[in-house]
């Protein structure tokens, strides 16, 4: 077994706040040139620029977590990742399903593009991304594990949009693989002020909305190879696997 | 003034926590973010939010929080309901938003 680098909460272009430069192209080759070998793309409420970036980073390398960056209900942002095309597919299904019909305005929140290859616009979501889905926190939950998904609630630390900001403390039977912390804590400074947390899983991720933020906080696991089943096992410390925060 | 004073003078529809409804009120808290509730909500006050996940009712718990109004005739989910029975502390409703409902009872508690 050997370290895998993962930054596993990236947003690309699609996302209202992603920087223009966030193209499929750009991202890849940012996180080639900051030594990553796995990256989550997490888009807010969409997945569809995962494909491509599938493609582009394979021939570099460099594995994908394909997926998005929910927004609950409750507006906690939580990250889901899913292992095969079947499946991201039927949780974009879920997603174009609960999304508000409320049209994006892109001179306030940002263009929401999908690009080509050669960064050509193929696709502009209508709809305003960064909107809370009509699923609670828990049928998001529940939906993604029907779909053998993992399911991160993102960046815990942070006062806004986060499991604490939102509902306080961490609810019961939560089902949640692991939690995110972001890059202004470390997961050793966050167990200090909550300490009932200790038996979670917690990765580090950069949440990168500009091509400079990726891999400025990363998580690395101890696996096999970088695959879905191997990140999953090192998520819940199965079989020798786990994950290390430098 | 009681619970019940508020659910008449106010329209309100009780959801659960009927064996909570003799709690008194001594004044009104509005927020949707529930750190925000743990931070600054006092006892015996009437919480109003749009919130229905079942946290709201353990943070109403450490709080001391007399009831909870959920606004715009949300419902809360089945957790909710059943949390509240437990820890009697009353769910109510109104078809009303956050602003109408926060004007009445601020009239009703001057």
């Amino acid at each position: 077994m050997d370290f895998f680098r993962a930054d596993l909460h990236i947003h690309t272009v699609l996302s209202p706040c992603g920087d223009l430069e966030m193209s499929p192209g750009n991202i890849v080759s940012e996180a080639a040139f900051k030594g990553l070998d796995i990256i989550g793309i997490t888009d807010h409420n969409t997945t569809r620029h995962c494909d491509l970036i599938t493609k582009m980073a394979s021939e570099k390398g460099i594995y994908v977590m394909q997926g998005a960056e929910v927004t609950t209900k409750e507006e906690v942002h939580c990250l889901a990742f899913f292992e095969n095309t079947d499946t991201l597919k039927k949780f974009q299904e879920f997603l174009d399903a609960s999304l508000p019909e409320i049209k994006n305005d892109p001179s306030i929140f940002g263009y929401q593009v999908q690009v080509d290859e050669d960064e050509n616009v193929v696709y502009e979501e209508s709809r305003l991304l960064i909107n809370a889905l009509y699923r609670s926190i828990k049928e998001t939950a529940a939906y993604i594990h029907s779909l053998n998904g993992l399911f991160i609630p993102a960046h815990i630390n942070r006062t806004k949009n986060s499991i604490y900001s939102q509902l306080g403390f961490l609810p019961d039977n939560l089902g949640a693989d692991a939690l995110e912390v972001s890059k202004t804590t470390t997961p050793e400074q966050f167990l200090k002020s909550h300490p009932e947390i200790k038996d979670f899983t917690l990765i580090r991720s950069s949440d990168a909305h500009y091509l400079n933020d990726i891999g400025t906080a990363f998580t690395s696991f101890y696996i096999n190879a970088p695959t879905f089943a191997e990140i999953g096992m090192a998520l819940r410390g199965e079989n020798g696997r786990k994950i290390v925060i430098e | 003034m009681k619970i019940t004073d508020i659910i008449t003078g106010l329209n309100l529809k009780v959801v659960s926590g009927h064996n909570g409804l003799s709690n008194e009120i001594t004044g009104g808290y509005v927020s949707d973010l529930l750190s925000d509730v743990i931070g600054n909500a006092k006892e015996g006050q009437i919480w109003i939010t749009l919130q229905t996940h079942q946290n709201i009712i353990a943070v109403a718990s450490l709080k001391d929080i007399s009831a909870i109004i959920i606004v715009k005739g949300l419902v809360p989910e089945v957790d909710t309901v059943e949390k509240s029975n437990i820890e009697k502390i009353p769910l109510l409703s109104t078809e009303m938003d956050t602003f109408n409902i926060a004007g009445r009872l601020f009239e009703l508690l001057r």
